[in-house]
């Protein structure tokens, strides 16, 4: 049995006999790995005795989950109404311009992905996006490239360009995860 | 120890904390967002540095989101709420008003007490002079982590009078109360529970839906981080009401602060006997559990819920049979949302009469809300059912921010509508948001103003149900793509008046042929704009100009020639695309090809130009940008 394997047995161990498993084995998967791995969500039918599709039907109707593994440095922008209408989307697109990837993925080396969330509860700060657990208040397009400097490999870091209006970065620490 | 002991105990640590000096700081996850935890260490530190040990207590939400992060110095004489703390302003409060006396009133929000030093009190602030708080009284004051600090608030003295009552006793107060659930749709909750009651069955589930979806909502999460306690407490004697031995809290998983309150908050109820075998010696015996939910705005719908809790697709189904009837695995399960509970505590104690004076005679008690848009003080409120959107605006939430004016209020989030300025005085409640076409929902209100656009906002909630729809229905699954795609057209100039009768009727056929609150309402903020800016649809249509200047398509970025500074290269040192041309002391002009539309340009130029502007419709651009020949290109350097 390698590493992965021990570890899933382990998750699925600690809810042997529970009557609603499914969903919070999942959850305890995706936290192990990041993401739903093929070959969990099949040893996780096997375990409950459920067909591989009641499972992939399952991991697949909910936001949470998700089924690629996530960039090293994964960027979220909220996008909930008061984001919206403080221009949460020019913002997102910035991202994607940036980054070269589309919302909902991750970048051929694995060093970021884009993901848009609805509310993280932060209305008084939109528009908001977070860059690996880090929130960056009051975001515009013209702020994105500055936010992103931080998580650059060295190799792509841009060149100066102009004074930055960027505010302080707030840490949130296991707020938001 | 028997429950009188553990009261007394933790009635003297309260009394013991009062007694000296404290600090408070909010750690929801808001304040934390705003670095609420960073400023704690900045206490401790700076406590450490001056040898001094006093508590500094992780409190929940106080509901002022933009005061965050919030910090109250409490002295027995004075108590005194600061805002907008950073960790560098930490030293200066410590020398000031805890080592000392200076009040630091230049960074206070206010004082609890009347002070003659002339900051403003905090109960005399306009928002407080408005709101009542019930079930937000202890937010942001108490422990949230700790079960003496709700104890010694009058914490469980509910539960030990419900445990004495009767449960048909129990339930006809929460009837005669008026309390409506407060999940959305306003569901009579004495009935609810009456008919849970009634129906026969061994096993009874009570679960606290705490699954809320609304992009713009909040105040679930502000409740199970700040007052875990009394969302328990509220559960446990609607268990002992109805009969049930086992809860559930149904909470997101994208809420991890509330999932470990709540699960520190069961613990510590498990280990003074308030939850478990033979609650407070009376016979009485209930179990509570958390259920992480996965995050799908449908599961907020009751049936859906149950699904999900029992490991499927969280898809709602065909009632009756209701959940009182056959709910969790089959067994009558009693439902409500997270605020309904929290009123039952009080309920109970203060009894139905006290609660039912407050309101209107239809919709008891308060309404909790939260603020959120072009607003000065956005956060958390509650006031009494029926207070009025007016008060609402410029009482509670400081009036607009920006100097613009108030366009309309975009009441309970996907499923709400979109009430305009001119009907500011309505009184809130279910019956008279419902008669506008909106609904009270999840008690999110965004607040918009003149340069928000009416067409854009029912896209933006239409391409949310889109996306939310879980697929059962037709109508819901086919229409709300069609309406979104119809709404594409109008944001892109591409419709024509037809398609708005065609929006019309649609939007009402996805009312009819949808199963569940998801589907039936999803319309509400298409038909609310159009009922109420019917004109900004048209100006899309036949114009192709959107007055708020915000649909993409329609605007265009252009440089004032007469303000360009010419010796200014911000804008085309900031341009994404390369779209801005014009060389050293030239006039700039966009590309409008290579425009990608990113307003970056407009932030960038400098407010004493401000030569940057928006322009709707595109067609009156000057004419020589619109062919793409350039435009004066030599000029004489101011």
């Amino acid at each position: 049995m390698n590493e992965k394997e021990e570890q899933l047995s382990h998750i699925l161990e600690k809810h042997r006999g529970e009557r609603n498993g499914l969903i919070p084995i999942l959850l305890e998967v995706q936290k192990e790995f990041g993401y739903l791995p093929k070959e969990a969500m099949l040893a996780v039918a096997g375990f409950l005795g459920v067909r591989p599709t009641d499972v992939w039907g399952v991991a697949t109707f909910f936001n949470h989950f998700r089924l690629t593994p996530l960039g090293k440095n994964h960027v979220k922008v909220c996008m909930g109404t008061a984001c919206h209408l403080a221009g949460g989307r020019l913002v997102l697109e910035a991202l994607e311009r940036e980054l070269k990837i589309k919302v909902g993925e991750t970048s051929g080396d694995g060093h970021f992905s884009l993901e848009r969330v609805a509310c993280i509860g932060c209305c008084m700060l939109a528009p908001v996006t977070v860059i690996k657990d880090k929130i960056h208040p009051k975001m515009s397009p013209f702020k994105v490239e500055e936010s992103l400097i931080p998580y650059r490999r060295e190799e792509q870091a841009p060149s100066e360009k102009i004074g930055c209006h960027c505010e302080e970065v707030v840490t949130t620490d296991e707020a938001i995860h | 120890m028997s429950f009188e002991e553990i009261r007394k105990r933790a009635n003297a640590r309260w009394e013991a904390v009062e007694k000296g000096v404290h600090v408070l700081v909010g750690t929801a996850t808001c304040g934390r967002a705003a670095g609420a935890l960073d400023v704690i260490d900045a206490f401790k530190n700076e406590l450490a540095r001056q040898g001094v040990d006093l508590p500094i207590i992780q409190v929940g939400c106080i509901g002022l989101c933009y005061a965050e992060p919030l910090v109250i110095i409490s002295k027995p004489e004075l108590r005194i709420a600061y805002h907008n703390i950073s960790p560098d302003l930490v030293p200066r409060l410590v020398e000031g008003y805890i080592l000392a006396d200076d009040p630091c009133l230049e960074l206070a929000l206010g004082t609890f007490e009347t002070d003659d030093r002339g900051a403003p009190t905090i109960p005399e602030l306009s928002r407080f002079e408005h709101e009542l708080r019930l079930i937000l009284r202890h937010c942001g004051y108490i422990d949230p982590e700790n079960i003496d600090d709700y104890i010694a608030n009058g914490g469980y003295t509910a539960l030990e009078k419900a445990l004495r009552m009767k449960p048909k006793e129990i339930i006809e107060e929460v009837k005669k109360s008026g309390l409506r659930g407060r999940g959305g749709a306003g569901f009579d909750t004495g009935l609810k529970w009456e008919s849970c009651h009634q129906t026969a069955g061994r096993t009874k589930y009570v679960v606290c839906n705490a699954d809320e979806g609304d992009p713009g909502a909040f105040m679930d999460r502000v409740i199970l981080e700040s007052d875990p306690q009394q969302v328990i407490e509220g559960m446990i004697i609607a268990g002992y009401a109805v009969g049930a031995q086992e809860g559930y809290i149904y909470v997101r998983a994208e809420y991890p602060l509330a999932i470990e309150r709540v699960r520190k908050a069961l613990k510590q109820g498990e280990e003074i006997g308030v939850l478990g075998e033979n609650i407070l010696d009376s016979g009485f015996s209930f179990r509570i559990k958390i259920a992480e939910g996965a995050g799908a705005f449908v599961s907020g719908e009751a049936t859906a819920l149950v699904a999900a809790m029992e490991g499927r697709r969280s898809e709602p189904r065909v009632r009756p049979p209701r959940l009182a009837e056959s709910g969790l695995w089959g067994c009558p399960t009693l439902l409500n949302n997270v605020k309904t509970f929290s009123y039952v505590p009080l309920i109970v104690v203060r009894g139905a009469d006290g609660f039912a004076s407050i309101g209107t005679e239809k919709n008891t008690g308060t309404a909790v809300f939260t603020l959120a848009g072009k607003i000065r003080y956005p956060g958390l409120t509650e006031v009494p059912m029926g207070t009025t959107l007016r008060t609402m605006v410029y009482d509670i939430a400081g009036g607009m921010s920006n100097e613009r004016r108030l366009k309309a209020v975009q009441i309970g989030g996907p499923s709400g509508g979109c009430i305009p300025e001119r009907l500011i005085d309505l009184p809130i409640d279910f019956d008279s948001l419902y008669e506008t076409g909106s609904m009270m929902g999840s008690g999110g209100m965004i607040f918009m103003d003149e340069d928000d656009c009416a067409v854009d906002t029912a896209r933006f909630f239409l391409d949310f149900t889109t996306k939310e729809s879980c697929g059962k229905c037709t109508m819901c699954r086919m229409g709300t793509v069609q309406l979104l795609s119809i709404l594409e057209d109008i944001s892109t100039g591409k419709a024509t008046e037809k398609d708005l009768q065609l929006l019309e009727e649609l939007a009402e056929d996805v009312k009819m042929g949808s199963l569940c609150g998801l589907g039936r309402s999803a319309p509400n903020p298409v038909l609310t704009t159009l009922r109420y800016f019917g004109d900004e649809y048209k100006a899309h249509i036949l114009e192709k100009r959107c007055p708020a200047l915000v649909c993409k398509d329609l605007i265009a970025y252009y440089i004032l020639p007469d303000k360009c500074d010419r010796a200014c290269e911000h804008c085309i040192l900031v341009c994404p695309t390369e779209a801005i041309k014009g060389g050293k002391g030239e006039i700039k002009t966009i590309d409008q090809e290579k425009c990608s539309k990113c307003g970056t340009c407009l932030e960038v130029c400098p407010p004493e130009y401000h030569a940057v502007v928006k322009i709707s419709p595109i067609s009156e651009l000057p004419k020589t940008l619109l062919t793409g020949k350039p435009q004066e290109k030599e000029g004489p350097i101011k």
